[in-house]
């Protein structure tokens, strides 16, 4: 009798105690998703040294040479032994002479500068919306970039970690977790057409860290923009405008829509040089809502006639 | 021998899966990754039934026939990625004494049903249907692979396919193939033995063929010992039966006393047996399927008329044409970089199962890939060029999938004052099929609201659905696309300017 006592007394008391150790509000258990903070990969500004470097020719290694040497050289942005991010926009199906990505020569020509500089590693990537693996090939950069002695990294799903924005419309969301780990981050944008935003420039090219759902951003495309250029502040920006998609962007396929700028636009302040670049569409700052609201954020200046601007012409 | 079979098993098995793991865009280098599909001989049978025409490799199936008018059934055992299979799965599992293994490796009546259902697909191909792939050994496995196992080996990690896919009623096709993998527990090479429509078909063959198995009747002790490996169920102790015999050699292995040998016709061999069938019940078989078929044609599908969620892939044949001829092998599905090709369902009747369907939802047709018409086996997918996909000179027009259509009651800047058109950036074509007014209209409160609101080119249009993926409107997108308009059909048409339609 005492023994039944003794089991039916345990089981109630080992029941009771189970319950009250799984016993929840919360209808289903999980780990709370901790948002990270994205690093400002930004260097000391430097007055000895102009804003913005444009330089305009036909070989495009010796362009991207002259911007970087031109803003300090690339010892300036990379330490020895530093992680490097390149970003150019790798968004389309699309071959080089399409203009829909950033030339393949200007990525591998940043590579090889930043290999140069001792950077420890280069890895180059963005998310495509395209069939990822088409997009790398087709668009040249994977192999270009490879040869330099980068490493390409496609993202996949579990690629992107929960990111704080702190923006207006974007407060959390997915980023690509190699931005995260990256030490230095150059952001390697094409001038395209845009119908909704007008232009894609080098603000809009963030959208290519983020997954989620971006195509919800075109609801309020400006403050997406300026929200995304507010997080992520890169230490160098170098504009390939060497070809320039003029109609049906950011998308392009028809040769006719591209046109042969053979200019690089690099920089550090991304508003001036977004607005440097909208002489390509015929749109003055005024007509591009983002750049003001980048302004108002103090993310740099759409007057860039203010600026130290230095152009130059190679061979 | 057998050890020799057992390396040609590895080697064609490994072949079969090198191939299917070769396709894809970043390994495809064109590589023959359909050669096991083509090397057919029921497909190409059947397929030459339904469209009268040995189409490019299908020639292949010549290698495999013609021998096996000379040595019988060897591809059974030495070639078939499935009969290699199902004697690899039956060999683990086969812990019996050797008495249970004589009965089991004993003919059974049930073996006839292969050539029964042999029959059902010939008569159905002969009126124009092409339902082999259903049973066929190699549509079967290429089949379960791309949308079973490889997917599956995605999901533990073994990157097959670059991106997970995902397939609709796969796991219909998975617990098919388990199923028939577990059978050899119960019966050894089951699938082979009762239901391979190929291994009919070349069991047929087999009949004439002067090389076989030969049991020298004095020599010959009547112990058995040959039945206890017996992989056909062939009574090779007995009155071989030809038709049956997958020429695996295990039994000239078996054999204490030597009595057995492969060769021609020698003094002092036993007869053989011909085809095991009941007249009757083939000709009951002959007459339901001949009834059946037009009754089954008599059923509304896409054969019939154009179905709006039919959406087939670049340069697939017109529908009549398109069934007479795809296989559902899911070549297509495995290459397809977006996942937008899936196994259909029911959607164009039940002619059409598991044949490629686009499903926007999914995926998108990528606009310069052309993959699918390069690894269909059959043509019913052609080998169209990008330029010819695009319409670039000299071709005149694009290849069309089909047409998008705004559903204005979903769409953001029509139904809700809200921008968007990300439809409009996603479009490839140049210019872009999707334009945009720009409109201001009074929102809720009276204050204007400043839109662009977007309409499809149908001049333009290609139906490449990148524009029903990609909009925000995930669940059932604002713009969808469905099959009208596509090249392929001279009916399925709405535009006047693009040709009165012929039918």
């Amino acid at each position: 009798m005492l023994r039944e006592l003794a089991l039916a007394g345990g089981l109630a008391v080992g029941t009771g105690a189970g319950g009250w150790l799984v016993f929840s509000r919360e209808p289903v258990r999980h780990d709370p998703v901790v948002a990270r903070t994205l690093k400002d990969f930004r260097v000391a500004a430097d007055p000895h040294y102009p804003v913005l470097a444009v330089v305009r020719g036909q070989r495009v290694e010796a362009m991207v040479r002259e911007a970087v040497e031109k803003l300090g050289g690339m010892s300036r942005f990379i330490a020895k032994g530093d992680t490097v991010l390149l970003k150019p926009n790798i968004g389309w199906d699309r071959q080089p002479q399409q203009a829909a990505n950033t030339n393949p020569e200007v990525v591998a020509a940043l590579v090889r500068l930043c290999r140069e500089a001792g950077a420890k590693r280069v890895q180059v990537s963005d998310f495509s919306l395209n069939d990822p693996p088409r997009c790398f090939q087709r668009s040249g950069i994977e192999q270009a970039a490879r040869e330099a002695g980068g490493q390409v990294i496609l993202p996949g799903q579990n690629d992107f970690v929960l990111t704080r924005m702190d923006g207006q419309m974007l407060k959390e969301w997915p980023v690509v977790r190699f931005l995260h780990e990256a030490d230095k981050v150059i952001n390697i944008p094409v001038a395209k057409h845009h119908s909704l935003s007008g232009c894609t420039l080098a603000m809009k090219n963030w959208y290519g860290m983020i997954g989620g759902r971006r195509n919800q951003l075109h609801q309020d495309i400006h403050t997406s923009i300026a929200d995304l250029a507010s997080a992520m502040r890169p230490t160098l920006t170098v504009m390939d405008a060497t070809r320039v998609l003029k109609r049906n962007g950011p998308t392009g396929g028809n040769p006719d829509d591209v046109s042969e700028e053979n200019t690089l636009v690099a920089g550090l302040d991304e508003v001036a040089i977004d607005s440097w670049s909208l002489r390509f569409f015929d749109l003055q700052p005024t007509q591009v809502p983002y750049l003001a609201l980048g302004h108002a954020r103090g993310l740099g200046t759409p007057d860039w006639r203010s600026l130290n601007v230095v152009e130059s012409q190679i061979g | 021998m057998r050890a020799l079979r057992r390396l040609y098993a590895a080697f064609f098995l490994g072949l079969f899966l090198l191939f299917l793991w070769l396709s894809d865009f970043k390994r495809l280098q064109g590589y023959a990754v359909d050669l096991f599909l083509q090397a057919d001989p029921l497909t190409a049978l059947a397929g030459w039934l339904t469209s009268g025409t040995l189409y490019q490799g299908m020639a292949w199936a010549l290698v495999i026939l013609l021998p096996t008018f000379f040595f019988g059934r060897f591809f059974c055992s030495w070639i078939c990625p499935l009969g290699i299979l199902n004697q690899f799965t039956g060999w683990l599992w086969s812990g019996l004494r050797p008495s249970e293994h004589y009965t089991l490796n004993a003919y059974r009546p049930s073996f006839r049903l292969k050539y029964y259902l042999l029959a059902i697909l010939l008569i159905l191909a002969a009126g124009g249907a092409l339902q082999t792939g259903l049973l066929d050994p190699i549509a079967l496995v290429t089949r379960s692979f791309i949308a079973g196992l490889f997917p599956a080996a995605n999901a533990v990690g073994l990157p097959v396919y670059l991106q997970a896919p995902l397939f609709q009623g796969g796991v219909v096709l998975a617990l098919l193939f388990i199923a028939l993998i577990v059978a050899n527990r119960i019966l050894p090479r089951f699938w082979c033995r009762v239901i391979c429509p190929l291994g009919a078909l070349l069991g047929v063959a087999a009949l004439v063929s002067p090389f076989r198995i030969r049991r020298n009747v004095a020599a010959c002790t009547g112990c058995k010992k040959c039945l206890e490996f017996c992989q056909g169920g062939c009574d090779p102790h007995d009155r071989l039966r030809v038709s049956e015999c997958h020429l695996c050699f295990n039994c000239l292995e078996q054999c204490p006393e030597g009595a057995l040998r492969y060769g021609m016709v020698a003094e002092g061999d036993s007869v053989h047996r011909s085809l095991d069938l009941d007249k009757r019940r083939l000709l009951e078989t002959v007459v339901a399927v001949a009834v059946f078929h037009p009754m089954a044609n008599a059923a509304l599908s896409s054969h019939a008329a154009a179905m709006p969620g039919v959406i087939r892939p670049p340069g697939s044949l017109p529908e009549a044409d398109f069934l007479a001829r795809c296989i559902k092998c899911a070549q297509c599905m495995r290459v397809c970089p977006t996942n937008v090709l899936q196994p259909a369902l029911l959607e164009g009747g039940l002619n059409g199962l598991w044949t490629p369907v686009l499903i926007n939802h999914r995926g998108y047709c990528e606009h310069h890939c052309v993959l699918c018409g390069q690894v269909c086996p059959t043509g019913a997918i052609r080998a169209i060029s990008v330029a010819e996909k695009l319409g670039s000179p000299p071709h005149a027009k694009p290849v069309k999938l089909g047409t998008a259509f705004f559903d204005q009651g979903r769409c953001l800047p029509w139904a809700m004052h809200t921008p968007c058109i990300v439809c409009e950036e996603v479009c490839p074509t140049s210019p872009k099929a999707i334009w945009y007014k720009k409109v201001e209209l009074p929102g809720r409160n009276g204050q204007p609201v400043a839109l662009k609101q977007p309409y499809v080119d149908p001049g333009l249009c290609i139906g490449c659905g990148i524009c029903e993926n990609k909009c925000p409107v995930t669940d059932m997108a604002a713009i969808r696309v469905t099959s009208v308009g596509e090249t392929r059909s001279s009916a399925n048409q709405m535009l006047l300017k693009n040709g009165v339609p012929s039918r």
